[in-house]
Order: C-alpha cells, then structure tokens, then sequence
C-alpha cells in the first residue's frame, strides 16, 4: 500500500488538528458527541501508529535511516522541509504519545474539573497531540522547532484554566495568587527560555551547514555531516549548550527543573498525566536525535558533565520527594528522578545506555502517566493530597489500593515491571560508558545512581504508607466511596497490562531500539558495542 | 529629463487621490445622517487600488520615471500591496468607532487616505525629496487626526506631544539631508551611494547621518526617541493608533533603511553601530516598560516599540558584521509584513474588547472568555502571535530575524541574538498577561450586553481578514518569503 507508506505519518500527525476544527463546529452544550469525535479521532491516530508497527522493518537497517518518509518543500526560501519519518527509536515514542492520548480521552469522559468546559479542554488535548506527535517524527529542524512550541500553548491554558485553584504565597510577591497562575505562566517562561536558545543553536547549524544555498535544516542530512566532523570546536560548542538549554528544561534536569513540581501538581488530571508521560520525552528524545548525532565530539565532552547534573537529579529528586507532605507533588518530583536516570543512560553514549533510557522514556511515560491519573481519582474522592490526611484506602477503596501500590512498586524498579529496565541498565551503561569518557566520573554516578534506587524504594513505600495503610482518618469514618469506575478501568488497565508486559518481555521495545541504537552508537561515536542486549 | 507620465504604475496613487476627492465632495453634499457613505467610498476606493497593484505585480516588469526618482519594482508592488492592506483593515475597524461618536466622517476618511497616499508615495521614491514628502505626507495628517477626539484632554495632549516633536524631528532630518546635498550635490539614492562611498572620514557626514538617525528614529519611535510614543498612542483613537503603530511605523522603517542601504552603504561603519543601540535599546527599555503597564493600548504601544527594536536586528546585525545587507533587508521585511497585520488584528480585538469590557485596563478584560469566548479567542491569537509563538504568523518573523543574525555572525552579532533572544521571553510574560486576564481570571466587573456591544460587521470583516492571515502564514511561512524575496530587486538595483 503506498498510500499508507506515504500518508501515514501526516494522518497520524495531523488528524488531531483535523479534529480541532470538527470540534469547532459542535456546540459546547452537544457534550456527548464533543467526547465522541474526540476519542475517534485519538482513536484513529492510535490505530494508525499501530499499524506502522506492523508495517515496520525491523530488519537492522543502519542509523539515519528512516522509514514512511515524507519529505516535501515548506519554506522554499531557506530551505526548510515538510520532512516526517521514523526509525526504531521514535517508533516506541510515537505510539507511546497516541496511546496516552487516548486513554487521556477515556479518563476525561466523566473527569472534568473545574470550570468543565469540555469542548475546550478536548480541543486543547487535540492541539497538544498535534505536537507531541509531530516532534517525534519530525526530521527538520524547523518542524521539530515548531511541535516543540505548540504544545506550550495547550499547556498553558490547561494548567491556567483547570489547574490547582488554592491561594498560595510565592516568595517575591506581595499578595497570594493562585497556584494555577503562578505554576502555567512559569512553565511557559522556562520552556520558552530554554527554546529560545535552541533556537538560535538550531540556527547556528544551518549557517554551518553548507555554503548559501546550499544551507539545510535536514536532521538527517545534519547528521551525515556530523559524523563527517563538519561542526567542532567553540561553534560546536555554542550550538550544543544552546541547544542542551532547549532540551534540558524540557526534561527536566537539575538546576532546571524547579518549573516542574509546580507545574504538574498545578495541573489538571489529564495534564498532569500528559506533561509527566509524553511531554517530558521531547526534551530527552531531543538529546538523542539531534544533539548526540549531530555533534558527537561535544556529546562526548559534555557527556561527564549531563552524568554529573543528572546523577544529582537523581538523588536531588528523590530527597525532595521524601520531604512531600502533598501526593502529587511527590509524584512531581519523582519525575526529576527518574528523568534523571533516563539523561545517566544517555550520558554514557553506549548502546546500552542509551536503550536504557529509550525503554526508562516509555516505562516511565506508562509508570507515572498511570501514577497521576490515580493521584487525580485519589484528590477527587477526598478533595485533597495530604498525605497526612489521607491513608487507610486499601480499606476504603480496595481496587484503587491496589493498583496505586502495583504503580508505586513498578515505579520504584521492581524487577519484573517496566521501570526496572531503565534504571537497571542505565546504571551498567555508566559501569561502561563509552571508551574515552572519564571511568571516575561515571563509575561514581554510578554509586551514586545506585543508592537513588534506594532512595526511591524508600519514598514510594512512603508514599504507599502513608495513603494506602493504616486506619482511614477520623474524617472519613462512616463515608462511602465509590472505588473504581468503569472509565477508570478502561483507562488504567491497558497501563498496568503494558507494563507487566514491558516487565517480563522488554524484547517488545528493544526489538524496536536496538538496531537503531546499536549503529547509531557504531558510526557516529565509532565505537565497539555490546549489542544484543536483550534485542536483536 | 523626460517626464513622460506613466500612468499605470501611478495606477494606485491615482485612485487614492480620486477617493480622496470623492469622500470630500461627498461630505459637502451628504446630510448627517447618511455621512456613512464617505466610509463605504473610502473602503471601496481602497480595496479599488489594489486592482492596479495586482496587475503590476503580475506583469513584474520595473517602471522607471523622473529619471529613475520615482520606480515602481516588485519590491514597491510589495510594500504598496502591504500598506494598502493595512490602510484597508484600518478604514474597517475606523467605520463603525468614528461613525458612532459623531466626529467628523468625511474629514476623517480624507485625512486618513492622504496619508495613505504618502506611504505609497514613499514606497516608490528614490531619491531624497520625493522620499521626504512621501514620509511627511504620511505624517502630517496623523497630527490632526490624533486630537480627532476634541473632548477629551487625553487626545489634544496626544496630538500636541506628537506635533511638537514629530515637528522638530523632521527638521532635524530634513537638515541632515540637506547636509548630505551640500557635500555630494546628489539627491539620487545611486548618485548619494557613489559619491559618499569614500566620504566615512567627512567629519560633516557624521553630523548628516546624524540627522538622519534622528529623524528616523522618531518616526519608527526607536528608544531614546519613543518618548512620544505611549502618550500619543494611548489619546489618539484607537483605530488612529492602529494605523500609527502599522502604517505609519512601516513607512518610517522602510525610508530608513533604503536610505541607509542603497544610499549610504559606503557609510556603514558610522551608522551600524548607532543602530545596534538602537536596536537593542528599543527592545530592552520597550519591554522592560511594558511589563508595569495596566492599560492595555499602552502596554501596546510600549510593545511596538520593542517590535521595532527586534525589526532594526536583522539589519544593524549585520551592517556591523559587514555582512550581506540584501539578506538582512528582507528578514526585517518579512518581520515587517508580519507584525502588520497581527498588531492590526491586536488593535481590532482592543476596540472590540473595549466594547465589551467598557474598558481599556487590562484587569478590567478579566473574564471576557467566560462571556464572549470568540473575541476571547481572537486575543489569545494575536497576542501570542506578537509573542512569536508557533504555529502562529509571529514565530516566523522571530525565526527570520534570528536567522539573518545567526548568518552575519560574529561576535557583536551573537551578543544582540542573545538580547533579542531573552527580550523575547520577556516579551511573552507581558503579551500573557492580556491573555491570562481574559481567560484565567475570574470576571471582576460588569460586561456591556451583546445588543450594544457586539462588533460591527466592518469590524468582524477587519478581524477575520487579520486572523486569517495570521493563522495562514504561521502554517505557510513560505508566503511571507515571498516578500522577502521581492526585496533583493533593490539590493540589484
């Protein structure tokens, strides 16, 4: 089917737009049918990305090749191209985006928070899947610049409109405003911070890139070059901290994360839910497609220095978690952890640090996607996160005591569970990091890495204590609680049947990954490999 | 000298002056009650002019006349096409504020349209007296028509602050140009190009260039010579506003710099520097001051000015890097044509707001999404378009100012992307402002009922028109790259 081969990636990309517009058209009081094209809609672009996986090569072709290309003129005048297309290591990324998506849809059915709104809010997930999706198959700079920043918009408005509406005291300011205005306008000005500078990195490289005329803002074309040594020394230099700015912010690391505890504990459910799961990948994804195959030498000079900010994340994330008072907050800040092993996997350049992070991406976007949408059902039930007045759920909702301690425990990296993987192997690939990079460094965040997994059994079994044992407080005695609805399930156990699956079988994204990672790894650092971790 | 007229290229002059007449003989014969017609006339012979235009764009040949003062190339076809588009959104969003407050229609719409014809003027001039009396017939009438609103001190003082020193600014210009005859004999932007090629060590040139800054800068209201800028734009009425910040702003920008590019390039090393301050002076204290306003045609007028810092970028980026001025002239271009119309669709969204809201202060729009989600929408696409947010137009004349820096390259350059590069974030914070308060914020005072508020249609059209264009380009840059390209007729020639 050429069809398909050719319009996939558009469909998969566009058709949330598409919907947008249809949702337009529909009455905001007509709710039902608002639900309904969105969740075909989401549906369709699922199904579509399913279906790339089952029309995928998975026979070994080399790095910088992609599959279901699309490349057609844009901007004719600088040379910028509608160029979509994906490999093994997007390829896991992309479905993880149009599954979250629609499980989002299903959450939201019954789930709306305050002021409701649903047309709104649906058209906002739309937008938001338009550019999620698109920054994972978008094989041009410019592209890849323009779904980086469309999702801020959506965010914005989520976490402005829906968010947490409690009066809180920002240091620096005289009155108290609400949490929501404070959390959407600061996560709105780090990205836009970070992405300036990208930018301008993104820039930088197409000047480089080829006498005038002959300029490009082609990823693959970029990364040919690259690994022809065409960008070194203070200009590559300039260019990779740009661009590491971009990136970093989004995912976030230390020093940059401090937008994030107050950005996902503002949000609403369904943001939360999307920020932590997919929107978080862009900044890592971004690492490994443009960045590490683009300017290699400097991947490799600053690589001590992302293990050492990433290490710190690690134990920085988990300690801060251990200080929560409030769930989702301690939710939040397990992000800045586990995002952090993720960058450790990275940071190593080896094809098993960096499969770590690519399985540490997904597992995560399924681990704490699913851990936000019960901390949402949780706070609607008891209308509030403390910890300290919460507890005693197992005996007040079963169903969901039992699935938030399955979350926690993936979460925490049992064995067997999809977050195993990530931090596992991240911490071998830093045993071992790539020939020339400092052994001290690496070995030492390693250790450190390490003692973070502790770390973080010791706030998720917190976490678990506090909420799920013990007696149900004094306030709740004689309450009934409906545990578990129907959406809910619909929702949630395609999340715990993934990650039980990614658990045992991780084969299901290495299979995926390896290749790609393996000759990614091989030409551009020129590097022996282990290979066949797990994968093919 | 030959001066053999042509008529076709003077085409869309010619029709501006036609309507002209027609809206000023109409106002004698019509009684009050039917004075709208002078509006209908107004539109319609604008929307007329475009004819002419289309069909000189299509033919794209190069129309010469005067000996080479008067041209009309693809690059005029631009820059007409633009301030005949802006003029036309502008008459829109005037038809129904000017009718309703019972101000002088007729005169209004002459006024108006002779400074539209200046700008056509301008466009086409190449060489210094034609350029000036374009640029002053811009000017002139917006005098008048910034005190249109007679009871109310705000607008006299309006009009008083701009007179006085756009008056005084126009001497200061006029006699840095009369410098510039003095020392070369040549009025022609060639002549002036060859004979002040070797002139840089001319003590006298300095003083030229000088007053040429000067001048210029007031009327693209660069800092240090915005001061007039806030006052004036928030007395004047607002449709005049919009036209001041688009108009008559673009006129100013597009005079300066085919001064300094074809007439003075040998010159760049004096005035490169001063428009790298320029610049970057212009976008720090424009949003810097912007961020403590409340009002919200004040916060505009402080953000026009930083956008006229971000649009001198590309420009003293690269005179003072030496490098390729013809690449520079048509990011500021394409910045130019963007910010038109988004800050055109800004000001309709204000006058219909300001409806709706029954007031001009930010806190007071509080809530207008809960009440008018349409309108609410409309300001969230202009101002984060005015932020440069993708996918709307504004990212890209971001992207291309950017990019015209990043080729100059070296290290002064570097250093303005980078204040360019954080002025924009802080940009962001106050344009999200005005969006916050209309839909984060809960509603604080009463809204005007939708029978007296709801927009007129000539408004509707202005605002459907502006966000079309808007949406459309930010998803298809390569429209706008188009003017970009026109612009290298003039680096040829």
């Amino acid at each position: 089917m050429e069809l398909f081969e050719t319009w996939a990636l558009t469909l998969i990309v566009f058709l949330p737009l598409a919907g947008v517009l249809l949702l337009g058209l529909v009455p905001k009081a007509n709710e039902s049918a608002l639900k309904a094209i969105s969740l075909l809609i989401t549906l369709a672009a699922f199904a579509l990305s399913v279906a790339l996986i089952f029309r995928f090569d998975f026979s070994g072709l080399p790095y910088n090749t992609y599959q279901f290309e699309v490349n057609e003129t844009w901007i004719g005048a600088i040379n910028a191209n509608f160029h979509l297309g994906v490999d093994g290591i997007s390829l896991p990324l992309l479905v993880l985006s149009t599954f979250i998506m629609v499980l989002s849809v299903i959450y939201s059915w019954n789930h709306w928070e305050e002021p409701r709104n649903p047309k709104a809010f649906l058209i906002l997930m739309l937008i938001l899947a338009t550019g999620l999706n698109g920054t994972f198959v978008a094989l041009d700079l410019v592209l890849f610049f323009i779904f980086f920043e469309v999702v801020l918009l959506p965010m914005y408005f989520m976490i402005g409109i829906w968010g947490d509406r409690t009066l809180r005291k920002i240091p620096g300011f005289g009155r108290e405003v609400q949490t929501r205005l404070y959390a959407a306008i600061k996560f709105f000005l780090f990205t836009l911070f970070g992405s300036a500078f990208m930018l301008l990195g993104f820039l930088a490289l197409y000047f480089e890139s080829g006498r005038s005329g002959e300029r490009t803002f082609d990823i693959p074309l970029l990364t040919d070059l690259g690994a022809s040594g065409a960008f070194t020394g203070t200009f590559a230099f300039l260019v990779f901290a740009g661009m590491f700015l971009g990136f970093a912010v989004k995912v976030p690391m230390w020093p940059l994360h401090t937008w994030l505890p107050d950005a996902h504990t503002a949000a609403p459910t369904v943001g939360s839910v999307l920020l932590a799961a997919i929107m978080l990948k862009l900044g890592s994804y971004g690492f490994i497609r443009i960045s590490l195959p683009i300017l290699p030498e400097e991947a490799a000079s600053w690589a001590p220095a992302i293990a050492i900010l990433a290490v710190i994340g690690i134990i920085y994330g988990s300690l801060a978690c251990l200080a929560q008072t409030d769930m989702k907050r301690l939710i939040a800040f397990s992000s800045v952890g586990h995002m952090g092993f993720v960058m450790l996997g990275i940071a190593t350049l080896t094809d098993v640090g960096i499969n770590a992070s690519i399985i540490g991406m997904v597992a995560h976007g399924l681990i704490t996607g699913l851990l936000f949408f019960l901390a949402g059902s949780i706070s609607h039930r008891y209308h509030t996160r403390e910890m300290s007045r919460l507890g005693g759920n197992m005996k007040l909702m079963p169903v969901m005591g039992g699935i938030l301690a399955f979350t926690a425990m993936a979460s925490l990296g049992l064995p067997g569970l999809a977050g195993f993987w990530g931090e596992f192997m991240s911490l071998i690939g830093s045993y071992n990091p790539l020939e020339g990079l400092s052994l001290g460094v690496f070995r030492t965040a390693m250790v450190l890495g390490a003692i973070g997994t502790v770390l973080t059994a010791a706030y998720m079994l917190y976490l678990l204590q506090q909420v799920n044992l013990g007696e149900p407080g004094e306030e709740w005695q004689g309450r009934q609680f409906h545990d578990v609805d129907r959406f809910e399930a619909t929702a949630w156990v395609p999340l715990i049947v993934l990650i039980v699956v990614i658990g045992f079988f991780p084969k299901v994204i290495f299979n995926s990954t390896t290749d790609s990672v393996v000759s990614l790894v091989e030409t551009v650092f020129n590097a022996e490999t282990t290979a066949s971790l797990g994968g093919g | 000298m030959t001066f053999e007229i042509d008529y076709l290229a003077l085409a869309p002059e010619l029709v501006i002056v036609g309507t002209m007449l027609a809206v000023f003989i109409l106002d004698l014969l019509l009684t009050r009650p039917n004075k709208f017609w002078t509006a209908t006339v107004a539109v319609a012979g604008t929307a007329l002019a475009a004819v002419p235009l289309v069909i000189l764009a299509a033919e794209g040949s190069t129309r010469s006349m005067f000996d080479g003062s008067y041209v009309v190339d693809e690059f005029a076809v631009i820059l007409k096409g633009v301030f005949i588009v802006s003029a036309y959104i502008v008459l829109l969003m005037s038809h129904h504020y000017i009718e309703s407050d019972r101000y002088y229609q007729g005169e209004y719409y002459f006024l108006l349209l002779s400074s539209v014809l200046g700008s056509l003027v301008m466009a086409s001039a190449r060489d210094l007296i034609i350029l000036f009396i374009g640029l002053e017939l811009t000017t002139g009438p917006l005098y008048l028509l910034a005190g249109w609103r007679k009871g109310d001190a705000k607008s006299n003082e309006a009009s008083m602050k701009y007179f006085i020193l756009g008056v005084l600014s126009t001497a200061v210009l006029l006699y840095g140009m009369s410098l510039l005859y003095g020392l070369t004999g040549e009025i022609t932007f060639a002549g002036l190009a060859e004979a002040t090629a070797d002139m840089v060590d001319e003590p006298a040139v300095v003083v030229a260039l000088f007053g040429l800054i000067v001048g210029f800068g007031f009327k693209i209201s660069a800092v240090p010579f915005h001061f007039w800028a806030p006052d004036t734009y928030e007395g004047a009425p607002t449709p005049v506003t919009a036209y001041l910040s688009v108009n008559s702003k673009a006129a100013g920008f597009v005079a300066f710099l085919v001064v300094m590019y074809q007439a003075l390039p040998g010159l760049s090393d004096i005035w490169a520097p001063a428009l790298w301050i320029l610049a970057a002076a212009s976008m720090t204290v424009g949003n810097l001051a912007a961020l403590r306003q409340t009002n919200i045609v004040r916060l505009l007028a402080y953000s026009s000015i930083a956008q006229a810092g971000f649009m001198l970028v590309p420009f003293a980026a690269a005179a003072v890097a030496d490098a390729d001025l013809a690449e520079a002239f048509s990011a500021t271009l394409v910045y130019l044509v963007i910010y038109a119309v988004m800050n055109l669709g800004a000001f309709a969204v204000v006058i219909a707001g300001a409806r709706k809201t029954r007031s001009g202060d930010i806190a007071g729009w509080a809530g207008l999404a809960q009440v008018d989600t349409r309108l609410a929408v409309l300001v969230a696409v202009f101002f984060f378009s005015l932020a440069g947010i993708p996918p709307l137009a504004g990212w890209f004349a971001k992207f291309a100012m950017f990019r015209s820096v990043i080729i100059a390259g070296g290290t002064a350059t570097v250093v303005l992307a980078a204040i360019a590069a954080i002025n924009s974030v802080i940009a962001l914070y106050y344009y999200a402002r005005v969006v916050k308060s209309v839909w984060l914020d809960d509603p604080v005072g009463e809204f005007a009922p939708d029978v007296e508020a709801a927009p007129a249609g000539s408004l509707r059209l202005a605002l459907l028109v502006a966000l079309a264009i808007t949406v459309v380009i930010g998803f298809f840059p390569a429209i706008a790259t188009f003017v970009g390209d026109a612009s290298r007729v003039i680096a040829s020639g």
